[in-house]
């Protein structure tokens, strides 16, 4: 049996490799040819560890648990394994996303640093976003998700096979979509630019994610669901209607990397930003809130503000952001209904975002002078600042007088990086500070003083980026819009990309920054890793009981 | 609920419920948070009743308001065009060659013009209309000077602008070609043709060998001591304006292989008003000449071409 079902193993991923390097040398694509080659390496490597982890006595089961896969060997400990994977890479997508949106920012400033063709701008900045959304966030939520369902449900992980698979099959999508934005592979649609056959991939990988979170749900020990699965399960559910909606696309061929979208003119449009701005909605922010949900009480020690406020606002906001869409497209060929809607379905919005916001905060209460000496509490204090911030200028630049100013200029990309920044990076780093210690089973993080340092260099970071923004932004709407006096443009487009560039050197520091606390924090997390504690003046930090952390035993009845 | 208990420090009762350690408090919703909400919603609701919100079977609600963005962009534009109405209606019997005998005309056309480039023009030509000399590909003219291939008075910059150099599609369009003199001259020969050619501008020595060869080939054109001729677009040479560089490689190559600008017409795409708000523009920018300058600007185009075509 044991032998039967290896040599199956072998034989499964030797067909698929045998499969992957046929269309690689069938295909006249030379970017799908590429992305077969990757998919056939891969086979190559699951055979060789099928065929290595073969065990010929079969005698010892827990011995292939504790291989390279790590399956939890008893039921009486969370499956961290999986978790402590989708932390470094958060950390490892993190830097590399960083690094691509400071390159792009400074080719934005000195153009000559376009290096064709692999490297210009148009194929880096779907890299940038797509690291930072999809690579750096994306593992940072199943990491998270993974480690918050098994705590709040006091069960451990279901379908650990499934699982790990979740994790690997992720990242081979965000290989084969980040390859092929360099290869000029593109559907051309913003956040969902990866071409057909990784969004099937991608497809396969979010049911599975599906079936882990809930089956882990459905095995939990505790009577209620906590709020943060609420988030989460909102945010895998929805996530995956809007990925299979957008990607309805018909391939050219089956060994060809194009595709023609279902959807033409501005159905395709709408239809795009009504993904486009619920991955903000669903992804960035009801998957963030999951996250805060869990490690803002955790880190603070204190109750949550209000459980009325978040299922009042949990309920407001998932029915709210759904219809949002359409003012990405005012004052275009979308009809002014569908423009109306948007906008005031945005406005409405703007309560039930801060919502989150309120319930973060006000669990300080009672515990407020930690924000002075506890550097993780302070992160997530500034994480949530700029998550009102941003969520109040969103709905704001939903009004249409004040997106005639707003639309198309930088006062958009800065908005965003506020809450990328500000919201999504800092929420994620003070959770990755609070798991590192406890998946490697640290007493503290290296250095506490380090974390402080890594959240004023983001903060001032940030505090550039959004500032030199919004002033390019506005003033570039201005100068768009500028009639002399007898009626006629004052200024040519090249005029006002000219005087935008002391803001586009300035949002490049800005970036230099946040990424140099990136890295501050990679030598943090390296340090601790390794084992090692900084010797420095102590900080406050969250208490945490090793014993305490395992899920409950199975006598123990639901109630 | 199980487990309720008053947490110390705010008061409130928590909800019963703990996960993981973390309970909830049982805080009602704030009541500021509640009333924007509220009023958000109002607002909603008001405002879908103001404007078009709801799609029907066959079209959408058009609101109490009347409002719809073709409706305003229309009204903008009828506001806009109505301020202009008179100077367009002034502009339009005013013909180009007297633009300039009235100043407040002239500056208001010269505005108007100034929008219609940064539109249509600084692609090539640049914002500032430097052309190749704000430091881009060489090959576009600078418009801020008083050097002119075919002429600078308000005619030939309208003739221009009208009909496009080189334009294909346009019969009028201004034409000529300078041959390609690639392989006709020995090192020696194309080496003195250059040394000559430089020598217009003071650049270089005259050369005996090269001063036969522009005599035979060139001065035809560009006339006797390089002094270009507009009838044919023939460059000046005495200056020190170079539209492909004035290094002796590049004068050689432009021998060798000459490259000629092509632009469009715009009479196709532009307005006759627009057109004749570009060429006050571009007289104004500096070079503009007066138009008694030019008396040989009647030649027919017909009989450039007929020259231009038999290039030996």
């Amino acid at each position: 049996m044991q032998a039967e079902s290896a040599i199956g193993r072998v034989l499964l991923w030797f067909g698929i490799m045998l499969l992957a390097g046929l269309a690689a040398l069938l295909t006249h694509d030379g970017g799908f040819a590429v992305h077969a080659t990757i998919v056939a390496l891969v086979a190559f490597i699951l055979m060789w560890m099928s065929a290595g982890r073969f065990d010929p006595t079969g005698l010892d089961p827990a011995a292939r648990a504790r291989g390279f896969f790590k399956m939890p060997a008893t039921p009486d400990v969370y499956d961290d394994d999986v978790i402590r994977w989708g932390a470094i890479a958060t950390m490892f997508w993190g830097l590399a996303g960083l690094l691509a949106g400071v390159f792009i920012a400074t080719q934005l400033a000195f153009p000559w640093l376009n290096l064709e063709p692999y490297l210009n701008f148009g194929r880096l900045r779907p890299l940038h976003t797509s690291a930072v959304i999809f690579a750096f966030g994306g593992n940072a939520l199943l990491a998270t998700s993974f480690y918050v369902v098994q705590r709040t449900c006091r069960a451990q992980l279901a379908f650990p096979g499934l699982a790990r698979f979740v994790f690997w099959g992720y990242q081979l999508f965000i290989v084969l979509a980040a390859t092929g934005y360099l290869l000029g592979i593109t559907q051309s649609k913003e956040y969902a630019e990866p071409e057909w056959y990784v969004d099937l991939w991608l497809t396969i990988v979010w049911v599975a994610y599906f079936a882990v979170f809930v089956g882990t749900i459905l095995k939990r020990k505790e009577p209620h669901i906590y709020v943060a699965n609420w988030f989460y399960l909102a945010f895998i559910v929805t996530v995956a209607m809007l990925h299979i909606v957008n990607n309805l696309a018909m391939p050219v061929g089956l060994l060809n990397t194009r595709s023609y979208s279902l959807f033409s003119g501005v159905q395709d449009a709408l239809t795009q930003w009504w993904y486009g701005h619920n991955a903000v909605g669903f992804f960035l922010t009801a998957g963030f809130l999951a996250m805060m949900y869990y490690f803002v009480p955790k880190q603070a020690e204190r109750p949550v503000y209000s459980y009325r406020l978040s299922i009042i606002h949990f309920w407001a906001l998932i029915f709210l952001y759904i219809w949002a869409g359409p003012h990405h497209l005012h004052y275009t060929a979308l009809p002014d209904w569908a423009q109306t809607l948007g906008m005031v379905f945005s406005i409405m919005l703007w309560m039930p975002s801060w919502g989150g916001m309120i319930n973060g905060l006000m669990t300080l209460n009672g515990a407020w002078d930690k924000v002075r000496t506890d550097p993780i509490i302070r992160m997530m204090v500034m994480a949530l600042a700029f998550y009102g911030m941003s969520t109040f200028e969103g709905p704001m630049m939903s009004i249409k007088t004040v997106n005639a100013l707003s639309h198309y200029t930088d006062w958009t990309i800065g908005h965003v990086h506020s809450g990328a920044l500000g919201w999504n990076g800092m929420i994620t780093f003070a959770c990755l500070y609070y798991l590192f210690p406890r998946l490697w089973k640290r007493e503290r993080m290296y250095s506490l003083r380090m974390i402080n340092w890594h959240f004023w260099l983001a903060t001032v970071g940030i505090v550039f980026y959004a500032a030199s923004m919004w002033v390019a932004g506005v003033m570039q709407g201005l100068m768009w819009r500028e009639y002399g006096p007898d009626g006629y443009l004052v200024w040519s487009f090249a005029d006002t990309v000219a005087a935008m560039f002391p803001m586009y050197v300035l949002r490049a520091v800005g970036g230099m920054l946040y990424l140099g606390g990136a890295l501050v924090m990679s030598y943090n997390v390296w340090m601790t890793l390794a084992g090692k504690l900084r010797d420095e003046a102590p900080m406050r930090d969250a208490a945490y009981d090793p014993e305490a952390d395992r899920p409950l035993p199975a006598a123990v009845p639901a109630e | 609920m199980a487990n309720k208990r008053v947490d110390q420090p705010t008061g409130t009762e928590t909800v019963g419920h703990e996960w993981d350690g973390i309970e909830e408090l049982d805080t009602p919703l704030p009541r500021w948070w509640l009333w924007t909400f509220y009023a958000s919603i109002v607002f909603a609701i008001g405002y879908v009743i103001a404007f078009p919100a709801w799609p029907m079977i066959h079209t959408a609600t058009s609101g109490v308001l009347g409002w719809s963005s073709r409706g305003e962009l229309a009204k903008d534009m009828a506001e806009a065009d109505e301020g202009r109405s008179e100077f367009r209606a002034q502009l339009a019997i005013t013909p180009v060659e007297k633009l300039a005998g009235d100043p407040d005309l002239m500056a208001r056309a010269v505005a108007g013009g100034r929008a219609a480039f940064l539109v249509n023009c600084v692609q090539c030509h640049g914002s500032g209309a430097a052309g190749s000399a704000a430091g881009g590909a060489k090959g576009y003219p600078n418009l801020n000077d008083d050097d002119w291939l075919w002429g600078g008075d308000m005619t030939a910059i309208h003739t221009t602008l009208e009909h496009g150099i080189r334009y294909p599609g346009d019969d009028e369009t201004r034409f000529s070609a300078m041959p390609a003199f690639a392989g006709m001259f020995d090192d020696a020969q194309m080496d003195g043709l250059v040394s000559q050619v430089l020598s217009f501008s003071g650049k270089g020595k005259a050369n005996p060998v090269g001063a036969q060869i522009y005599a035979d080939n060139c001065a035809s054109c560009h006339g006797p001591a390089g002094q270009g001729d507009r009838n044919f677009g023939a460059p000046n040479l005495s200056d020190a304006i170079w539209i492909y560089g004035s290094s002796r490689e590049e004068i050689a190559r432009q021998i060798q292989q000459p490259r000629m600008g092509v632009m469009p017409g715009w009479s196709d795409r532009l307005d006759e008003g627009t057109i004749k708000m570009l060429t006050a523009y571009v007289h104004s920018l500096g070079g503009g000449e007066e138009l008694i300058a030019q008396p040989e600007t009647d030649t027919p185009v017909d009989a450039q071409v007929e020259e231009t075509d038999v290039p030996e």
